[in-house]
């Protein structure tokens, strides 16, 4: 962020943990007792005005961070504030000044237009008339919800009811929005509709955004800085970049033969990852250029066509969740 | 009091839910007359061997029938009312977004139970009661008043039955299936409502004592307020019987809310 003096940090993360008891059969009557720590003791701030992508296995933990952060679950241990609030003592005060929203899940009466849900949102929010009115024109503008709102939910499709919902969790002008997998189910139109209206309200708005996602593309496409959760831990938390870099750090090179051979040998940096018929996958360091591994195989095998692609960011994913951990990842804790 | 505008807003909203459902109303007042006639020659049958049994004449007895019958679904004296949606929040988990809102989850559901207890008691209400009194001779007021603290007594009514449905509806927090435990619930208000047989007709401390549950307070009192049975100073000590149930199980589930909170919020759900 420019400004970094000046950067507030709307939430405040500081050695939190959440430690479930969890009672086990142990034989026919006995029940043994031990102890899941969902969150162990993570670490972070997010500045006002930040799109944060937080990211992780199932059952790694971000739920439960995310329910710590809107106050329905109290921490175990750790420090944990947001606008200045601790959210579990304060969860009635803090809920005037967030918006969350499930994708799974729904805050719109299931029977009614959308418009009744708005305005029971109004009212409960105490929005005053013109915020209210501006914000929803604004919405309805940008998600294109100007037909759907005489709509009865239960008949909106999965898309125009996340849209809906999206709305509903930013009439109140929250100042922080937490996403659970707002895309997840939707098709690509509605996806970089919901993608292109939350950039809209992080820029123009400044709303501290919180997105948790399977889906990679979303933290691609909105956020610059990605933390990952495993068992717990903040395995990494840094920029987009720092992560692709994170893993194994490798190119592949994909080359087409004129017929099928084996595995290509004897290319210097190059190893044949993978073939199938006259296609062959050749990995090789990221830092490496291409252009000499291209000559090399051109010369000794008969090529017909070739591509390079750059390490996919869902394969570094796949790796930090298998390693648990990334050493460099961890220092980067200070996102410029 | 924002708590005043958004609670009418909830209650306005529930009311316009439960108003969507038009064939079900239809087919919920063919019911309820269907079973109002049967009742009702059965109380003639039975007055007819014992008059003025339990105090009431014939006319008064048939007009408790489809009293019964016009509150059926508006006080939930059978199950249902809506709290089955709740109970299915809580086993789902989507009661995490009910706490997400800043809104106080008892007086959220009692909002939006009143607000469908309205609707009900004029979709579902009206028209057995207007089909009863053209077929049968009812002993219902001309006097306006009575009809007021008839509504009156019907709202606290609605109230306690609320208050039971919510205790029933928070034990989700802990049981696996709540199913069981609404339908004892739903039998036992059937019961000592006073659904079956007015409770006046019972004998003995066991007719003393279903009179002072607080199903009693749920068709009982606004039955007897209607047809006369109470008045004057036994009208006003029905109405506090009612009203003192109605804060004692509020508060209870305000107790119980708490705990569940508590348990969800730290213990995880």
């Amino acid at each position: 962020m420019s400004g970094a003096a000046a950067a507030e940090q709307l939430i405040e993360v500081d050695g939190v943990e959440k430690v479930f008891s969890v009672r086990r059969k142990a034989g026919r009557l006995r029940r043994v007792r031990h102890e899941v720590r969902a969150v162990d003791g993570i670490t972070f701030q997010v500045p006002r005005g930040e799109m944060v992508g937080y990211i992780g296995p199932n059952g790694a933990g971000k739920s439960t961070t995310i329910k710590m952060l809107t106050g329905i679950l109290v921490p175990s241990g750790g420090r944990l504030r947001v606008a200045g609030i601790d959210p579990a003592r304060e969860r009635t005060r803090l809920a005037r000044r967030i918006g969350v929203v499930f994708g799974q899940r729904t805050t719109l009466w299931w029977d009614l237009p959308l418009k009744d849900s708005y305005e029971l949102v109004r009212r409960m929010y105490r929005v005053p008339d013109a915020v209210y009115r501006a914000n929803l024109d604004r919405c309805i503008e940008l998600l294109d919800l100007g037909p759907l709102l005489s709509v009865p939910v239960r008949q909106l499709s999965l898309g125009q009811r996340m849209r809906g919902d999206i709305a509903a969790a930013l009439l109140h002008d929250p100042e922080v929005l937490y996403l659970d997998e707002p895309t997840i189910g939707l098709d690509v139109i509605s996806k970089a509709k919901v993608r292109a209206f939350l950039r809209e309200v992080n820029a123009e708005r400044g709303t501290t955004v919180l997105l948790t996602t399977h889906d990679l593309t979303d933290i691609e496409q909105l956020c610059r800085r990605v933390m990952v959760i495993d068992h717990g831990h903040l395995v990494y938390d840094g920029g987009l970049d720092g992560l692709r870099a994170a893993g194994d750090g490798e190119r592949t090179l994909v080359v087409d033969l004129e017929r099928e051979l084996p595995p290509i040998e004897g290319v210097p940096g190059a190893r044949t990852v993978k073939v199938e018929g006259p296609r062959q996958w050749l990995a090789f360091p990221a830092a490496q250029s291409a252009a000499p591994l291209v000559a090399a195989v051109a010369e000794r095998y008969p090529l017909v066509d070739l591509s390079v692609r750059e390490p996919d960011i869902e394969d570094v994913i796949a790796t930090l969740y298998a390693g648990g951990r990334v050493p460099e990842g961890r220092a980067a804790a200070d996102p410029a | 009091m924002s708590a005043t505008v958004w609670s009418v807003a909830v209650a306005a909203g529930s009311f316009r839910r439960y108003a969507t459902y038009r064939i079900a109303t239809v087919a919920g007042v063919f019911t309820n007359t269907v079973f109002g006639f049967i009742v009702a020659y059965t109380y003639i049958a039975l007055w007819d061997a014992r008059p003025h049994l339990g105090g009431y004449d014939q006319a008064q007895a048939l007009t408790f029938v489809w009293t019964a019958q016009a509150l059926l679904a508006a006080s939930a004296l059978m199950a249902g009312g809506g709290i089955d949606e709740l109970q299915e929040r809580i086993r789902s988990g989507d009661i995490a977004v009910d706490l997400y809102r800043p809104a106080d989850l008892q007086l959220w559901w009692l909002a939006a139970d009143l607000g469908r207890a309205a609707l009900q008691l004029i979709g579902r209400g009206v028209a057995p009661m207007a089909v009863g009194a053209l077929v049968f001779p009812l002993a219902l007021p001309s006097d306006p008043l009575t009809w007021g603290w008839f509504l009156l007594s019907v709202t606290l009514g609605v109230v306690v039955s609320f208050a039971l449905r919510y205790l029933v509806a928070l034990a989700s927090f802990w049981l696996l299936d709540g199913s069981g435990l609404a339908l004892i619930s739903g039998l036992a208000c059937m019961f000592f409502s006073g659904m079956v047989l007015p409770l006046r007709v019972f004998p003995g401390d066991f007719g003393a004592l279903a009179q002072l549950l607080p199903w009693a307070g749920i068709l009982q009192v606004p039955a007897d307020v209607l047809v006369g049975a109470r008045s004057g100073a036994t009208l006003a000590s029905g109405l506090l019987f009612q009203a003192a149930w109605g804060v004692a199980l509020l508060a209870l589930g305000r107790l119980v809310q708490t705990a569940a909170t508590r348990k969800v919020v730290v213990h995880g759900g």
